[in-house]
């Protein structure tokens, strides 16, 4: 069973405690500098957004088809079973393919060092593996943020919606958003405001690509049939071009050769 | 060929390779961050347009080997070799430039054991790495011929046509994907450059860099050694030429009108303006070639190839930069390291291809001049851009 992680904006009361256990989960440094920062950075994971009295959480959705785990050539990025979108930064050669696919714009890299990584939100692997929660889930002491079974989280944001239809957009983001995330949002104002990208393909990202890429093989047999095909008729065309030619020269040469004799002949 | 133009180029030459030798020195002990405007909302930069249009540029050498040895169309023959050069060049240029602008270079050969065949890089890194193996082996006759290793050049002859083949399907297969890489970028690419054809239009775009390509080079080499395709060949590519620009353009256009996005062109945006730029400098050749007084003229075919070859690098630089920017929410010029670095590249490719030029049977009949003239060892330590001396030698 896939885990997932659900944030009800409306029960956030933005104390940013979520941030500071990611922080620690991943050996970051926080202080009240890191806290003031409005921006998922290489060094901040997740970023709790104020807007007048509204907050919302921006972390890694942890896609469950993710457009960055197909697009990475050395399939250092993966969507494990259990939910999380692990990176393995010894794969990683950097070419940042991943940053340009991810359809929220998450990875981030280490641009001021020598020999960077890529760095998000990788919904605590170790942590779930070993059956406990996420930190951010852990901490959280209003439960704004949930960890759970995506699907129990699902029917429970479904409820809330229902329960209370005036307080939420009756939307849970990430339930179908590039088929599927593993951070669910629900929001008593569209998510977008907060830069999250409306008007998503229902769609997982990979199929995009895919769709054209596994054409590779039919396109390897097939060019190589036509190409054979074309060379064994242009190249027959030429030899027997040249293999007339001969004849005729042949049939010159012998036309002339009698000729002569019976010249010859004649004297 | 006077004297101090001749001393001028070295000289600019020397700047460029210097001050990029010197950005180098920046990109590997200072990092990316330091030596480009690369942020995390624009990660990829000049570096990845330049790949885009080096690659395409080198679309002539699969366009033309098979129109040669698969269609069997030996009067083109003579340009071949010039153009699988250049092809190698742009590949040796597209791999320099990637383990640049990889974060971690030194990991460069991961996706021969890591695989995700989900992944068009993977896909990408394949098709360059067996390619530029194919694009060295449809040269390296070139080399043989000059140490006259007999043996060698008739085994590298005997498997020509495998050869070819491989390299003409594992083309068609990277020219497209470069352009499937922005598939999975939907709400990222601007709506004039992002369709799902992306991979077609990248592919037939390649075609005509390929055939303009020739012609640009034909006319460079008849300039440099007297040497060229015969106008009546020459006038046949420009055929060609437009009615692939006429193809591509028209599939283009067709695509924009089923998305419905032409009225994004009424938009006052920088957007619009670079595109429209780049559709000139393809129509304009497309409709100039059609004319009979054009594709009959050595000068006018010329003018026609540099206006496609711009207009193919217009499209590769708005895919990788232009389209991507009003998403991004930033703005991106590269830095002067980034440009000093694409400049020097481009510079030591043009040495290259003189150097190879200079020392090799590249054009044909070159051979026989090598051999009336023993290279001292002195001479071949100040080689770059010494090829007029050729013209002298044969005039």
């Amino acid at each position: 069973m896939s885990k997932a992680l659900l944030y009800d904006a409306t029960a956030c009361i933005g104390c940013k405690q979520c941030e500071e256990a990611c922080a620690k989960q991943n050996g970051l440094p926080y202080n009240d500098a890191v806290a003031a920062e409005q921006n998922q950075s290489e060094h901040k994971f997740t970023v709790v957004l104020t807007k007048g009295d509204k907050f919302m959480r921006r972390l890694c959705m942890n896609c469950e088809d993710p457009a960055c785990a197909s697009a990475c050539p050395v399939a250092a990025l993966r969507k494990t079973p259990a939910g999380p979108v692990i990176y393995e930064e010894s794969r990683c050669m950097g070419c940042r393919y991943c940053m340009l696919a991810c359809p929220f714009s998450v990875p981030r890299y280490e641009w001021g060092k020598v020999l960077p990584k890529v760095r998000k939100c990788t919904m605590c692997p170790d942590r779930v593996a070993a059956g406990k929660q996420t930190a951010c889930a852990e901490i959280c002491p209003t439960g704004a943020t949930k960890f759970g079974d995506r699907d129990e989280l699902i029917a429970e944001a479904q409820k809330r919606i229902r329960d209370n239809p005036g307080n939420y957009v009756n939307r849970i983001y990430g339930l179908n958003e590039v088929g599927g995330t593993s951070v669910l949002l629900l929001s008593s104002v569209p998510v977008e405001e907060f830069g999250y990208p409306g008007g998503l393909s229902k769609e997982a990202m990979p199929e995009l690509t895919y769709r054209v890429l596994s054409k590779v093989p039919d396109v390897v047999s097939l060019g190589g049939v036509l190409l054979g095909g074309v060379w064994w008729i242009t190249n027959r065309r030429v030899e027997v071009a040249a293999a007339e030619r001969d004849e005729e020269a042949s049939r010159a040469q012998s036309k002339a050769q009698s000729k002569e004799r019976g010249t010859k002949k004649h004297e | 060929m006077s004297k101090p133009k001749f001393t001028f180029w070295k000289f600019v030459l020397a700047v460029v390779l210097l001050v990029g030798a010197y950005s180098l020195l920046l990109r590997f002990f200072r990092g990316l961050g330091a030596s480009t405007n690369l942020t995390d909302a624009f990660p990829w930069g000049l570096w990845v347009g330049f790949k885009l249009f080096s690659v395409a540029l080198a679309g002539g050498g699969f366009t033309l080997a098979a129109v040669v040895h698969i269609f069997n169309l030996r009067r083109y023959r003579p340009v071949l070799r010039p153009i699988i050069l250049t092809a190698f060049l742009g590949y040796s240029m597209f791999i320099v430039s990637l383990i640049i602008d990889l974060g971690r270079p030194y990991r460069v050969w991961h996706p021969l054991v890591m695989w995700n065949d989900h992944s068009v890089m993977f896909e990408i890194a394949w098709c360059v790495m067996l390619y530029t193996t194919v694009l060295l082996l449809e040269f390296i006759p070139a080399l043989f011929e000059r140490l006259q290793w007999k043996r060698s050049l008739a085994w590298v002859h005997g498997i020509t046509i495998p050869v070819v083949i491989a390299g003409v399907i594992l083309s068609t297969l990277h020219q497209s994907s470069l352009g499937s890489l922005y598939l999975i970028v939907p709400g990222k690419l601007y709506p004039l450059w992002y369709s799902p054809f992306e991979p077609v239009f990248f592919f037939l775009s390649a075609l005509c860099a390929g055939m303009a390509m020739t012609i640009f080079e034909s006319w460079h080499s008849s300039k440099a050694f007297g040497k060229q395709l015969e106008l009546p060949l020459l006038t046949g590519l420009g055929r060609v030429l437009a009615v692939l620009l006429a193809f591509y353009l028209a599939v283009r256009t067709l695509d924009l009108l089923h998305r419905g996005v032409f009225s994004l062109l009424k938009l006052p945006r920088t957007e619009t303006y670079l595109f429209l730029l780049e559709a000139a400098l393809l129509i304009v050749p497309m409709v100039l070639l059609f004319f009979r007084r054009i594709h009959e003229n050595l000068t006018a075919l010329y003018l026609c190839s540099v206006l496609t070859l711009l207009g193919v690098v217009a499209n590769r630089m708005n895919v990788a930069i232009t389209g991507m920017e009003a998403n991004s929410g930033t703005y991106y010029f590269p830095k002067w390291t980034e440009l000093a670095i694409t400049l020097s590249l481009v510079a030591s490719a043009f040495a290259l291809f003189a150097l190879a030029v200079k020392y090799l049977p590249v054009f044909p009949d070159a051979h026989e001049i090598y051999a009336q003239r023993p290279e001292p060892v002195a001479q071949a330590l100040t080689p770059v851009l010494a090829v007029p001396e050729l013209t002298d030698v044969r005039s």
